[in-house]
């Protein structure tokens, strides 16, 4: 095997040499990683091109601006509308986000910074077990124990006190965008949380040592020398957060109600564009109705694509933000 | 490679010689519990025949069916005129029946419902239990101001065309506004994913309303709504008044038909058949022979063990219609002689 002799030789202090030793060895290392690299890329082609194939009959029937910004969704007239899972799938990932980063980044700082020793351990172990609960328990639990919980004490209790905005009002059911952001931000918090904190990890002591030797507290040590050094890193952690949530579909669909609408209102019931896919799917029969739910997958695509270049744009205007501030 | 070698060998002449025979299905969820039992019964009697039957919902049926994928098909509603024509040697041969019952989660027991007022309540138009219409239906009973929330199958579902197909029959608002599909745009209320899904909701939410198979909620001891009949008469879901409907029907040769709103004293009104899908000429000479020979055996000693499971057996004027359309089944176009099954 040449490989062996390739990695000792690459250690070698010349290139030319090094080329010498095994060509053959180094061209089939190379082709047969440009191979695997290029698979992904093949893959998500065909992931494309295979949807895009699927809903060129739906597209022709009712037309694209009309599928995208239409909000009826009538199989049995073969009528379809994405805005009102669109609209559902970006409200919960929203709750879900404002909900758990705080919480996640507030559990990183507990565990590296302000928390009792004898408690990250568990703490940590919990957000371990956390991630590895599978959606569809997530689900069971939130329709047997949290709808209930909301309907009977959280959403009584937030109309009465924040009734006045359009975003608490109407019936008090439970099911809705409310659990399922809920949900969601359970979901996703194990994710950013043990992100955040190897981020956290990241920081270098002499600074927090440098904020404190200046006489800050430890709250202003964090609050001005960790987190903004650990600021895109955060973002980071958020948006892969997101990405869980816009793709989750079991969990969601067993609290969003399941309702093709768009209310202003939290309480009111919704659905997703992963779970209308799921519960539609396997009974559709209609050409333009399997056309419809795949043009469905082709916005989630989108919808996934549009954030991972933001979350690009955002972590390097973060970073850059930092790298002033701290000149 | 010795090991591969034998294998290999052993596998030729598995499929040479008149070993097991294997036969493929698919489709239908909802008589699936039954189909296992038949299967397994069928093979104890036969033990060279096994049955493979995916429970892949009806539409996944009748496409692998068309599609030659699998040897038969399963489908709770049959096949309309655009399948039919991707597949025009299809056969229906109706099994058994099922039901769609209407459970609630409400303080009173032995709700009673009219056509007009299920279809208004699932329109979003009847949408208190306090309202009058219920009262005058119901004079046993004292509501509750409660408003009601109605409960559907989110996933598209057989059980949603049965129960979408009889409120179109029963209210022209409804066959107007809604219509009848696996899935439709409903007016109102909340979705669950399967039985199990719409009975969570209902068990969760006080003063729902919603609709499952027979089957299930039986097996759940869920409380079940009487509804009135074409005749005018309030029937309570159960095996016999199911089996009832289908007696009180014009049956086509085809066996197309819905049973909803049916006609009969005795009938429950949202009733419906589940079908096996046949290829009415088979080519495969021993798949063939063992498809028709299990059907006969389906529609007599098959029927026995449907009610322990909670599926309506046949009515005895259908497995007489139903004995002539297997007799009528060909392999390699000669009839299967079934004088030994009988």
């Amino acid at each position: 095997m040449p490989q062996p002799s390739d990695t000792t030789a690459g250690v070698g202090p010349s290139p030319l040499a090094r080329a010498h030793v095994s060509p053959w060895g180094d061209r089939a290392w190379g082709a047969g990683v440009s191979i695997l690299g290029g698979s992904i890329l093949v893959v998500a082609g065909l992931i494309l091109a295979e949807l895009g194939g699927v809903s060129l009959v739906a597209w022709k029937k009712l037309g694209l601006l009309r599928f995208l910004f239409g909000s009826d969704w009538d199989p049995v007239q073969d009528k379809f509308g994405a805005l009102p899972f669109i609209y559902g799938t970006l409200v919960t990932s929203t709750i879900a986000i404002v909900v758990a980063v705080p919480v996640s980044v507030g559990l990183a700082l507990f565990l590296s910074e302000m928390g009792p020793k004898q408690l990250r351990r568990p703490v940590g172990f919990a957000i371990e077990v956390l991630a590895a609960i599978p959606s569809v328990i997530f689900g069971l639990w939130g329709l047997f124990v949290m709808v209930p919980w909301l309907r009977e004490s959280v959403e009584p209790f937030l109309q009465a006190v924040l009734g006045f905005l359009p975003l608490f009002q109407g019936p008090m059911i439970g099911l809705g965008y409310l659990a399922a952001g809920l949900i969601l931000a359970i979901m996703i918090l194990p994710t950013i949380a043990s992100v955040t904190l190897e981020v956290l990890k990241t920081v270098p002591l002499a600074l927090k040592e440098g904020a404190l030797a200046l006489g800050a507290t430890r709250w202003e040590a964090i609050r001005m020398a960790v987190l903004p050094y650990a600021r895109p890193g955060i973002v980071g952690a958020a948006l892969l957060g997101l990405g869980r949530a816009l793709g989750e579909t079991m969990a969601v669909t067993m609290v969003i109600g399941n309702a093709p609408d768009i209310h202003a209102s939290l309480f009111a019931p919704g659905y997703s564009l992963p779970a209308v896919i799921a519960n539609e799917f396997a009974e559709a029969t209609g050409d333009v109705h399997v056309g419809a739910l795949a043009s469905l997958g082709l916005v989630l695509f989108g919808i996934t694509v549009l954030l991972n270049a933001l979350a690009q744009v955002l972590i390097r205007a973060v970073s850059r933000g930092m790298s002033r501030g701290a000149a | 490679m010795k090991k591969f070698a034998l294998s290999a060998l052993l596998l030729v002449a598995g499929t040479a010689s008149a070993g097991p025979i294997l036969v493929t299905g698919a489709g239908a969820t909802f008589p699936f519990p039954l189909y296992s039992k038949w299967f397994a019964e069928y093979n104890k009697a036969f033990p060279d025949i096994r049955f493979n039957y995916q429970s892949i919902g009806s539409g996944g049926g009748i496409q692998q069916f068309t599609n030659g994928t699998v040897d038969f098909g399963a489908t709770d509603a049959p096949m309309n005129p655009d399948e039919m024509a991707k597949a025009a040697d299809a056969v229906h041969v109706p099994t058994v029946l099922g039901a769609v019952v209407v459970t609630y989660n409400a303080p009173f027991a032995g709700l009673k419902l009219t056509p007009d007022l299920l279809a208004a309540i699932y329109l979003g138009k009847v949408s208190k239990w306090s309202d009058p219409a219920l009262a005058k239906v119901n004079p046993g009973i004292k509501f509750p101001d409660m408003p009601i929330t109605v409960v559907r199958r989110s996933d598209g579902s057989g059980t949603t065309y049965v129960f979408t197909d009889y409120l179109a029959k029963v209210s022209s608002e409804w066959k107007e506004k809604v219509g009848t599909g696996k899935s439709v745009s409903w007016p109102a209320g909340l979705g669950g994913k399967g039985n199990e899904g719409v009975t969570g909701l209902i068990k969760q939410t006080p003063g729902s309303i919603g609709y499952v198979e027979l089957a299930y909620a039986n097996q759940n001891k869920l409380p079940l709504t009487t509804l009135q009949n074409r005749d005018g008469n309030f029937v309570a879901p159960s095996l016999e008044s199911t089996s009832a409907a289908a007696a009180g029907v014009q049956m086509p040769a085809d066996y197309r038909v819905s049973l909803t709103n049916a006609a009969g004293a005795t009938a429950y009104p949202i009733a419906s058949f589940t079908y096996l899908l046949i290829h009415k000429d088979m080519a495969d000479q021993a798949k063939g022979e063992a498809i028709v020979k299990f059907l006969w055996w389906a529609i007599h000693d098959g029927q026995k063990l449907a009610a322990p499971l909670d599926y309506a057996p046949l009515p005895k004027s259908v497995v007489s219609m139903v004995e002539k359309t297997v007799q009528g089944l060909q392999v390699q176009g000669k009839p299967v002689t079934l004088a030994a099954a009988q």
